[in-house]
């Protein structure tokens, strides 16, 4: 982390800027002179929206990151994806359960996974994608859910898969059911739902409606603190 | 050692500290205490950066100047000729403009109720703050909780400045939204008996937070986008509201679209119009970073209130008190206020806690800066700022290792991007930019002083008062998107198709701003930021 800084040279699609090396790449290409549409979103990792691919100058492999998340390195070369036109498979959580067969139905892609692991070289957010597959292929819901749970949705899984899997949607979905249907509802909600649906929690809170600021500021500084 | 030269030094202190400070009690401050530091300190109680507008129905209210520069501008549509007696491209009985948290729980709710539904949203469907929304959602549903008693949370939190109805709104529903969540398959933290975990948030009574660990926000996004499609709800996006649309009878009846990439206007035509748009931290209110998404410009409330939607606590600016100071490709991103929950606390450069670490966010906010500014105690950082610590490492101390890789998941990752490792370094952070207290204000089903004309989420205001809790903004976005999407279906199937679709109250504020000599290049709603350095 050198504070001093540096300039690099990096090319757009093909084409090259020079810009500090401190910058994300997101950061960098607005130094360039983009107004950015797609390709950009909450600009903090947590929306998927700028999934770039990139290969340093001399070498042959493709590195995956996100624009916001990632520094710029002398001689980049980059692409961002701006949308990814994976299949979603449309249901009704009321009728599909937990199991392999209802999941088949959704998404018979994911039963020709080839084990080539490139969905999970290419997670930004180092999830081993391959590994939830084969646990949503065994009908391990809970292990699915857990493991992809950090999912940004931005799609570079897809980009590189051999057998055409949606990886994110059936990720999504095997969240959905796990928590639909495996982890247990929490039955004090479901009373206090029923308890406020009913009426009985009006009283008390229309009693501090009806009170004087005075009152309410006396019953707030005393309140008593868990 | 990721801190290096003088940083690297002053780490040290944090570290020699930190045995003592392990399950010390910092004492929270008095009520006065709160008002002096709040008034002396934070950037709302400033007079400068604020002016009183100009033009519009809420002429006179205060706001911070970049916010009225955006309010005092001239509609995108000054110089486009449209025909507006044409077949509309589109023709629905609700329209929502927007596509986060609250624009998807109205569309579901709107649609449950038999409407017609179309979602047009600036960028993709769900970027939004509400994916950005690490720290959880509130609701009393603990048996020593209750409505009641958040509300109290609510209203002294928000200093008592809150619309009551509103307020009352938000706790009465809050249950209900998790639970409604819950049956979408949302995966909340839960035990194994399927209690959900909750904790404290700052100003909070009772440990009601419910998280889906740092992720909170985007596991109830990517959870209704998802149900969203499944039902079939016609979603268009990169398509901004540029301009409401009125009927002949001053009712909303539509709104002028914007395809970002063809450049194409669009008419679309509704019964029934939904504000969803959220907030305006991409304005940089005071020269502040900002936690927010880039889509964040204010839109909804230039073109509702052009439409004549009353704005409330326009001038109530939240900052988030621990933003990201450091390294600066973190500059201004949120660092969840779970960090400060699970127990994590600030510091000054002696390796010192100056503040109780669970104050309201104004307080906290107002805290650090004092710390930072009158008591010069603030950590200088090589890119010329002063910032404070935030001692993460604590928790593993406190809880055992692998807290952090558990609950701070994203925190862990993103710092760790940028050569932090928050489980053996503390972060460097200063207050950032995060959410606008204030909006247009509406009623307990979203309504505004306009007929047919709602609004939901952080583009709304009213219900926090002049200071949001967390986690009442995810709670608050989907109580009011329901709110609004069930009275807006219900008033649409008693509506006949709007007629004489116009944009004569554009053309009455335009004559405003001409009369006050407003500057003739402020074009709104500004939909992208500027960032091109070129």
């Amino acid at each position: 982390m050198s504070d001093e800084i540096k300039m690099v040279d990096i090319f757009l699609m093909g084409k090259r800027y020079t810009v500090p090396d401190t910058l994300t790449i997101m950061d960098a290409m607005e130094y360039a002179g983009y107004q950015l549409k797609r390709g950009c979103g909450c600009r903090a990792g947590f929306c998927g929206a700028c999934a770039t691919v990139y290969r340093m100058a001399g070498d042959f492999e493709l590195k995956v990151g996100l624009a916001c998340q990632t520094k710029v390195e002398d001689g980049m070369y980059l692409a961002q994806i701006p949308f990814f036109p994976g299949r979603k498979a449309t249901f009704d959580l009321e009728e599909i359960k937990p199991s392999t067969a209802h999941f088949a139905q959704l998404y018979p892609e994911v039963f020709r996974c080839l084990g080539c692991s490139s969905c999970t070289k290419a997670c930004p957010q180092d999830i081993d994608v391959m590994q939830y597959i084969a646990y949503i292929q065994r009908g391990d819901f809970e292990k699915a859910a857990d493991i992809s749970f950090d999912c940004l949705m931005c799609g570079l899984c897809v980009s590189r898969c051999p057998a055409n899997i949606v990886h994110y949607n059936a990720a999504l979905t095997a969240r959905r059911l796990y928590s639909r249907y495996i982890a247990k509802p929490d039955a004090f909600l479901a009373e206090r739902a029923r308890a406020i649906e009913a009426g009985e929690c009006d009283a008390d809170i229309d009693q501090l409606i009806n009170s004087d600021q005075e009152k309410l500021q006396e019953l707030y500084n005393n309140r008593d603190i868990e | 050692m990721p801190y290096k030269g003088k940083l690297g030094e002053l780490v040290k202190k944090v570290e020699e500290t930190r045995p003592s400070r392990v399950g010390v009690h910092y004492p929270r401050m008095t009520q006065e205490e709160r008002q002096d530091v709040l008034e002396k300190f934070h950037p709302d109680y400033n007079k400068e950066g604020f002016r009183n507008i100009k033009v519009g129905v809420s002429k006179g209210a205060r706001m911070p100047v970049e916010m009225a520069d955006v309010f005092e501008a001239w509609s995108t549509l000054r110089d486009v000729k449209l025909d507006l007696d044409v077949e509309p491209d589109y023709d629905v009985d609700v329209l929502i403009i927007g596509g986060g948290g609250a624009g998807a729980s109205a569309a579901l709710e709107a649609h449950a109720a038999g409407a017609n539904t179309l979602i047009a949203t600036k960028l993709r469907f769900g970027d939004a703050n509400t994916m950005m929304a690490q720290g959880g959602i509130q609701a009393a549903d603990k048996e020593n909780d209750s409505p009641a008693i958040h509300y109290l949370d609510v209203v002294g939190g928000g200093r008592f400045e809150n619309v009551p109805e509103l307020a009352r709104a938000l706790v009465m529903d809050a249950p209900l939204a998790i639970k409604w969540l819950e049956d979408l398959g949302t995966m909340f933290d839960k035990k194994e008996d399927g209690t959900m975990v909750t904790i404290h948030g700052g100003g909070t009574s009772r440990k009601r937070m419910h998280a889906a660990r740092d992720y909170s926000g985007a596991e109830i996004m990517r959870t209704l986008r998802d149900e969203v499609y499944n039902k079939g709800i016609t979603v268009v996006e990169f398509c901004a509201a540029v301009e409401i649309l009125l009927d002949k009878n001053g009712r909303a009846g539509g709104a002028v679209l914007y395809n970002l990439e063809t450049e194409q206007y669009l008419i679309a035509r509704a019964k029934t119009v939904i504000i969803a748009t959220g907030g305006s931290g991409r304005l940089h209110y005071r020269g502040f970073p900002t936690s927010n998404h880039y889509g964040a410009t204010a839109d909804g409330l230039v073109i509702g209130y052009r439409a004549g939607a009353k704005t409330i606590y326009a001038d109530s600016i939240q900052y988030h008190p621990t933003g990201g100071a450091y390294p600066p490709q973190l500059l201004g991103l949120l660092v969840t206020e779970k960090t400060r929950g699970l127990g994590a606390t600030p510091l000054n450069i002696n390796g010192e806690q100056f503040v109780y670490h669970l104050e309201t966010r104004d307080v906290e906010s107002s805290a650090i800066i004092r710390e930072c500014s009158e008591r010069k105690l603030g950590v200088p950082l090589p890119t010329g700022i002063d910032a404070v610590w935030l001692d993460s490492p604590i928790l593993e101390l406190t809880y055992g290792e692998g807290t952090i890789e558990k609950q701070l998941p994203a925190m862990l990752r993103q710092f760790m991007r940028f050569g932090v490792d928050i489980r053996k370094e503390p972060m460097l952070i200063y207050p950032t930019l995060h959410y606008q207290n204030g909006g247009l204000l509406i009623d307990e089903n979203g309504l505004t002083a306009v007929d047919g004309l709602y609004v939901a989420g952080e583009a709304a205001g009213g219900i926090h008062g002049t200071n949001r809790l967390m986690g009442n903004s995810l709670l608050d976005i989907i109580v009011f998107g329901r709110r609004a999407g069930r009275h807006a279906a219900a008033v649409s199937s008693n509506t006949v198709v709007p007629e004489g679709l116009n944009l004569e109250h554009v053309a009455a504020y335009h004559r405003e701003l001409e009369e006050t000599g407003a500057a003739d290049d402020r074009v709104g709603p500004m939909l992208l930021p500027h960032y091109t350095h070129r």
